[in-house]
């Protein structure tokens, strides 16, 4: 008899199903365990009272990204500099200290190999396809490029995942996101998810698991797939994934982690059976023709308050829902915006190219495309490009980057999560607005009173050039 | 963790819909490497506000939250859970939580306790000037004006409380079953074994 036919994502989950109970509770296998600084030193240390050790050592990587300050990190000489903030130093020093007792791999603050927990998964072939994949940071969706059920834990989970490398989870819903077609000029992969988020709100997927189909996914590259991913969370979803395929495949082949010979063989044969069967069923479908989505920009403190960048600033009354008229003028006070006004004549002064969603090579490429000969604009305060890794920042050095962006007038950082979130020192001060590639808009999430407009690495660059939110296709008329 | 059976006493009356773990405790606060000390961080941002429930001095120290929709909705960080104990909160009533959230909460022995909105709405007036009741066993909320609300709480939680089992004791008895998972996977999937390529 034919199996019922069954999405990736329940491939998956019933692939890493150890023990199933009565109520529907499984216990699921992890495969692959990501520890940064700043969700992981409770767990460790309940590890330590308990007298428990870490089960997988083997299957868990660490590397500090959130607290790291983004300034030089070596002295001339070559010798490493102190972090100012004395909590930080001392949370990085926890995990230096934990990840020697319990026997991980550790890429080190000032490592090559060093960056966002999300970057340095797949970069350095960690993270596979079929795998499951967690991280104490709601962003590890991001995974799902490479095909893996990658999803966020709190430190609770930490410790149990450390402890006994499972989880014990309900299996989610799945949900279908569908984009046909061929996307228009200066739409890049962010445009795709903002819009996606703007469709389905920031409370669309709750409950779900999101698998991304169709033309436009399987034409895009694995970075640009890892982007998608990424913001599933943003639209209430606590994974995202797109099925592997050849270009995965090439992707990830010979990265320091990935499977070799004989091996590699094996896993690309079973890499090609993760698809959706033919009659599988989803909970929910969500179709999007690639020809209605525009460059777009967020607006207010939800993700999900996107707007192409051709459009004005919303009224709260034309939302139908009260609540969200509520929220609409609340969000209206909070960014310094009126409703009617043009997008592109909200100026701001700072700029955020960096964050798991936008830091990798194709993104600064993107980025340096905008800005090769031109320069910032004099409204511009401040403005930063941050990496997400020392490998993406050392192939954008060779590649003469670095230089396009210093040349420009913006700063070229060290990696690390940066101004996503307001905990490290780069944050953008209150009232100030931020054109920022990152994935979270919310109050206060870029420093207390900051105003954050998400957008494409290319917008971004193009808001830097302009000096307001800019439609990136506009300078792509004018020469630099 | 402690035994959860009842939480019984005075409740900040909160309501607030969307509340999301960057309002109860900011990212500055994230740079602790302990889980205490965290209740001074709490609502940060809604204390700097005059006639705010938390610094009301009625509700000093109340054990229950009586909140709105989507609490605890955003970030994963458990700093959030660990911020409403150190404050002293055992319970917290909402119409409905995010699911990361409450999975935090009841890790750290928070007992999370949804009701209908109207019945939530109730519980914040009486908050006011009364103690609230929750009873976990008969998995009720009481009143002393005889209000009574019954809940659903999932059994494998409610069991976990009612015992203060841990979790992690709990699936370390599963040993054997993850340790023959472990081996089929060699077997079935073995270029997974490599991991970072250091010995287990
Ligand atoms: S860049 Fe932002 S979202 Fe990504 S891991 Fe760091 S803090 Fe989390």
């Amino acid at each position: 008899m034919a199996s019922k036919p069954r999405t990736l994502y329940e491939k998956i989950w019933d692939e890493h199903v150890v023990e199933r109970r009565d109520d529907g509770t499984c216990l699921i296998f992890i495969d692959r365990h990501l520890v940064h600084e700043v969700t992981s030193p409770q767990a460790f240390e309940a590890l330590r009272i308990a007298g428990r050790k870490v089960r997988r050592p083997d299957l868990t990587l660490a590397v500090p990204d959130h607290n790291l300050p983004t300034t030089a990190r070596l002295d001339a000489s070559g010798a490493r500099l102190p972090i100012a903030d004395q909590e930080s130093a001392q949370q990085l020093a926890a995990l230096e200290h934990n990840v020697a007792e319990f026997g991980i791999r550790y890429f080190h603050a000032t490592a090559r190999e060093q960056g966002i927990v999300h970057v340095v998964g797949p970069e350095q072939g960690f993270s596979l396809p079929g795998s499951t994949i967690v991280c104490g940071d709601s962003h590890t969706a991001a995974h799902g490029g490479v095909g893996a059920l990658a999803f966020g834990i709190g430190t609770s989970e930490v410790e149990h995942v450390l402890a006994t490398q499972t989880l014990l989870l309900k299996r989610s819903k799945s949900m279908e996101v569908r984009v046909e077609g061929e996307l228009g000029t200066g739409v890049t992969p962010k445009d795709v998810i903002l819009h996606v988020i703007g469709r389905i709100g920031a409370a669309g997927g709750v409950g779900h698991v999101i698998e991304y189909r169709g033309s436009v996914f399987e034409q895009m590259s694995v970075e640009a797939r890892l982007t998608v991913c990424n913001m599933s969370i943003e639209g209430g979803a606590r994974a995202g994934l797109i099925a592997p395929d050849d270009t995965t495949f090439a992707y990830l082949k010979d990265r320091p982690f990935a499977p070799r010979g004989e091996q590699w063989e094996q896993a690309v044969a079973y890499w090609r059976t993760l698809r959706t069967d033919e009659g599988a069923e989803f909970d929910r479908s969500v179709l999007i023709d690639a020809a209605d989505i525009e460059p777009s920009v967020t607006w207010g403190t939800s993700p999900e308050d996107v707007l192409p960048i051709t459009g004005v600033v919303p009224a709260p009354e034309s939302f139908a829902d009260p609540s969200k008229q509520k929220a609409a003028r609340a969000s209206l006070d909070y960014m310094g915006l009126e409703p009617g006004q043009r997008l592109t004549d909200v100026a701001v002064q700072n700029i955020f190219i960096g964050s798991c969603t936008n830091s990798r090579i194709e993104d600064m490429r993107a980025a340096a495309e905008v800005l090769r000969g031109r320069k910032v604009h004099p409204n511009i305060r401040w403005g930063i490009v941050v990496p997400g890794s020392g490998l993406v920042k050392a192939q954008a050095e060779a590649e003469g980057l670095d230089r396009i962006f210093i040349e420009a007038g913006l700063e070229w950082r060290e990696p690390g999560c940066s101004a996503c979130l307001g905990m490290n020192p780069d944050k953008v001060p209150a009232g100030e607005r931020c054109a920022a590639t990152s994935n979270r808009n919310f109050v206060g999430r870029q420093g207390p009173g900051a105003r954050t407009h998400l957008m494409s690495p290319a917008m971004a660059a193009a808001a830097a050039v302009t000096g307001h939110l800019a439609d990136v296709r506009d300078l792509a008329k004018e020469p630099a | 963790m402690e035994p959860v059976r009842q939480v019984e006493g005075r409740a900040y009356p909160f309501g607030q819909k969307n509340i999301d773990t960057d309002i109860i405790i900011p990212a500055h606060w994230l740079k602790t490497i302990t889980r205490e000390g965290l209740g001074q961080g709490a609502f940060e941002v809604l204390r700097k506000e005059d006639g705010n429930v938390f610094d009301d001095e009625r509700y000093a120290g109340a054990p229950i939250l009586v909140a709105g929709d989507n609490f605890g909705c955003g970030s994963s960080r458990e700093h959030a859970a660990w911020a409403l104990i150190d404050m002293g909160v055992k319970a917290v009533i909402a119409p409905s939580f995010s699911d990361i959230f409450s999975s935090n909460a009841f890790k750290n022995g928070i007992l999370t306790v949804v009701l209908p909105q109207e019945q939530v709405d109730r519980l914040v007036e009486v908050a006011q000037t009364e103690t609230i009741a929750i009873d976990l066993e008969s998995q009720t909320v009481t009143t002393p004006f005889q209000d009574r609300f019954s809940f659903e709480i999932d059994p494998f939680r409610k069991a976990c409380l009612l015992d203060g089992l841990d979790e992690v004791g709990l699936t370390m008895a599963s040993d054997a079953a993850i340790g023959k998972y472990e081996m089929q996977l060699a077997a079935s999937r073995p270029w997974m074994a490599r991991g970072t390529g250091l010995a287990a």
